[in-house]
């Protein structure tokens, strides 16, 4: 397709009052979105939000019950082909013909597109998999299949890709690995991305555009300059000492402070405007009812903390 | 990549080629080999003195051996009937009480009982046994000194190709594995893919879903003229099996086969993602095939009302096609209808299953 717009303009993929419900569950009600070139979008949402029907609606593999969605102008009806080749996918549970090597299962994708060795070995070690080449995608630890998983969705260099939960169950390293391999290809071409996840930190990684997805619902959307940054609150997190008796106050939320108090970990969240004048009352507060901290600190703002103050739960509870 | 896999797994090799092997040479060993036949025979003790002119109390004292068995202790009279033509019979006679006979029946140690009593001898068997049966008369005629056949009569034992239980196992055999080798291979292999969701994953590609299973029914296809092969050359070396018919014939049979068993596999796999209910349909298509189609005995002994129904199985065309050319020397117009019915039959369930067929 020629673009007779210019790319920051053009939507790569249009979402339009989306509908689908399976028997009793509504996994999602009414979404709208719109996904630019380049962009790189997280939809963050707990387990069950609807992320991955959503995303399955998008790739075409589940049908809408209402609404549109096009991908790059076109809707799937008629065009599965041509749409075939313009995106790459990983599904959120990938798993492999499992007496084939790392390199035969990229072989065989490749083949699907009709793409050459060549193809092959650049993506390999793109997802740095090349001392792998040869074991069987049963052999593979969960990372490197999610690698592989990965690799497979990069070979007919699409322009959308779509990866749902790409780190889910990985420990953290075997995570920073994708996400160095998503943030060189954002830095390198011009593919767009849309990624699902319940990790804040994944979100605030890799995407610039962050859609807060729950119940099937969209809760906020925003670059993630304008999630975090727009107001200037702070977010004190102090831990008390003391018996329920002794932190009554804090605990009810009787206090002159709007405190958010979390009976798991027992720590105080307050969210406050002004660090100067806020602050210092609150210590005084602290010291009038003799109360003693084991910690405190003041932090930024997260993504979870913007979750909670929407829905009274945290991401990954 | 498809073939590559299968030659990875050697547990498909076991099962799919060497296996057969075993049965074929397991089975042919059992119904070819003329062995002694020894057959042990339960006599109840009287618990009185029995009268010497009892006639099987003195055929047991003047003609039989008698021996203590080793392990349990018991008397035992033992009488060899030498047969050049038909094989050895041994007799043991094995003196025990009413209640240790009817264990060794249930257990099927032995299928005659004799009880003596003071004025006759009693004689107890399973009259629907046709074993018992033959057990009971060729004893009968051992005590009674009887012969069957007289002066200008004789017994010619058929060791003929073609009229041996070899003859016939072999080529139901070739056919049950390629049943079998279809529908779990290929059938199977389709259930557990779409349940790891790797058939999601791939027609999320520009892969064409006819190709995809062309390539699968193709591999198989394959396989199965290796197994078939090796079967066969198998049974030539070890049975010296011949096939008396036309090899074109063979050949088209085994095709038509080939693609009745495939689209059979593709219906049956086209739905379920949950590989132990693939594995129950499975089941459930090919177990009443191979009791049925005359793999292992004669579908002949069933009733008349069910053979018409066993005659249009897929696997008793296959069967009686295959075994046709094999040992009644069947050349083409004797397989045109097994042929098209089979390539039908795949084609109907092909293009059913294909359009029901799950891909995610």
């Amino acid at each position: 397709m020629k673009s007779r717009e210019t790319p920051e303009n053009l939507s790569v993929v249009e979402v339009k009052e989306v509908y689908k419900s399976f028997k009793t569950v509504k996994a999602v009600n009414g979404v709208s979105l719109t996904i630019k070139q380049g962009q790189f979008t997280a939809l963050l949402g707990p387990n069950g939000a609807g992320k991955t029907t959503l995303v399955e609606m998008i790739e075409g593999i589940q049908k809408p019950d209402n609404g549109d969605i096009t991908i790059l102008g076109k809707k799937w009806e008629g065009h599965q082909n041509e749409l075939h080749r313009s995106i790459g996918l990983s599904l959120q549970e990938t798993r492999f013909i499992d007496k084939l090597t790392v390199e035969e299962t990229m072989k065989l994708f490749a083949g699907f597109y009709q793409l050459g060795n060549e193809r092959v070995n650049e993506i390999i070690s793109e997802i740095n998999l090349g001392e792998k080449r040869k074991s069987y995608t049963v052999n593979l630890s969960g990372g490197q299949r999610q690698k592989l998983a990965l690799g497979l969705a990069l070979l007919n260099n699409p322009k959308l890709l779509l990866l749902d939960e790409p780190t889910t169950g990985l420990d953290p390293n075997a995570r920073r690995e994708i996400w160095h391999i998503l943030l060189q290809l954002k830095a390198k071409s011009q593919t767009s991305l849309i990624l699902t996840t319940h990790y804040m930190e994944e979100a605030e990684q890799l995407c610039d555009y962050i859609i807060i997805i729950d119940s099937g619902r969209i809760l906020l959307e925003g670059t993630r300059d304008e999630l975090l940054n727009s107001d200037n609150k702070k977010i004190i997190e102090f831990t008390p000492e003391g018996s329920d008796n002794d932190l009554n106050e804090i605990i009810s939320g009787n206090s002159d402070f709007d405190i958010n108090w979390d009976e798991n970990t027992r720590k105080g969240i307050i969210t406050i405007d002004d660090l100067e004048t806020e602050l210092p009352e609150f210590i005084n507060y602290l010291k009038l009812k003799n109360i003693q901290l084991k910690n405190f600190e003041s932090r930024r703002k997260t993504l979870d903390d913007l979750f909670t103050t929407l829905t009274g739960r945290h991401l990954n509870a | 990549m498809h073939s590559k896999t299968l030659m990875r797994e050697p547990a498909v090799l076991f099962w799919g080629v060497v296996f057969p092997l075993l049965m074929a040479l397991g089975l042919g060993l059992a119904f070819t080999q003329k062995l002694d036949t020894i057959h042990k025979v339960a006599v109840i003790n009287p618990g009185i003195v029995i009268d010497s002119a009892n006639r099987f109390e003195s055929f047991l004292k003047m003609r039989t051996k008698r021996a203590t068995d080793s392990a349990t202790h018991k008397v035992q009279y033992k009488i060899t009937v030498k047969d050049a033509k038909l094989g050895n019979n041994t007799y043991i006679f094995e003196r025990t009480s009413q209640t240790e006979a009817m264990k060794m029946l249930k257990r099927g140690e032995i299928n005659l009982i004799i009880e003596e009593k003071n004025d006759e001898t009693e004689f107890r068997f399973d009259p629907v046994s046709p074993e018992a049966h033959l057990t009971y008369l060729n004893l009968s005629r051992v005590i009674n000194n009887n012969k069957i056949t007289t002066e200008d009569e004789s017994v010619a034992p058929l060791t003929l190709r073609g009229t041996r239980y070899i003859d016939f196992f072999v080529p139901g055999l070739i056919a049950m594995g390629m049943m079998m080798s279809s529908i779990w291979g290929l059938g199977y292999g389709i259930i557990e893919n779409r349940s790891k969701k790797l058939l999601r994953r791939m027609i999320a590609t520009p892969m064409k879903k006819s190709y995809f299973l062309i390539s699968l029914i193709t591999v198989r296809s394959i396989m199965n003229f290796i197994e078939g092969g090796l079967l066969f050359l198998f049974s030539y070396l070890v049975f010296g099996i011949t096939i008396q018919g036309s090899i074109i014939a063979l050949l088209l049979i085994f095709i038509a086969g080939n693609v009745g068993f495939a689209g059979i596999a593709i219906l049956t796999s086209s739905r379920t993602a949950n590989p132990e209910v693939g594995n129950g349909l499975i089941n459930a298509i090919s177990t009443p095939m191979i009791v049925l189609s005359g793999i292992f005995f004669s579908y002949h002994n069933f009733p008349d009302w069910a053979i018409g129904f066993i005659k249009i199985l897929p696997l008793t065309l296959l069967a009686d096609g295959i075994r046709s050319i094999f040992i009644e020397g069947a050349g083409l117009p004797d397989i045109i209808v097994p042929f098209f019915a089979l390539l039908m039959t795949g084609v109907i369930c092909f293009y059913i299953g294909l359009k029901f067929f799950k891909w995610y």
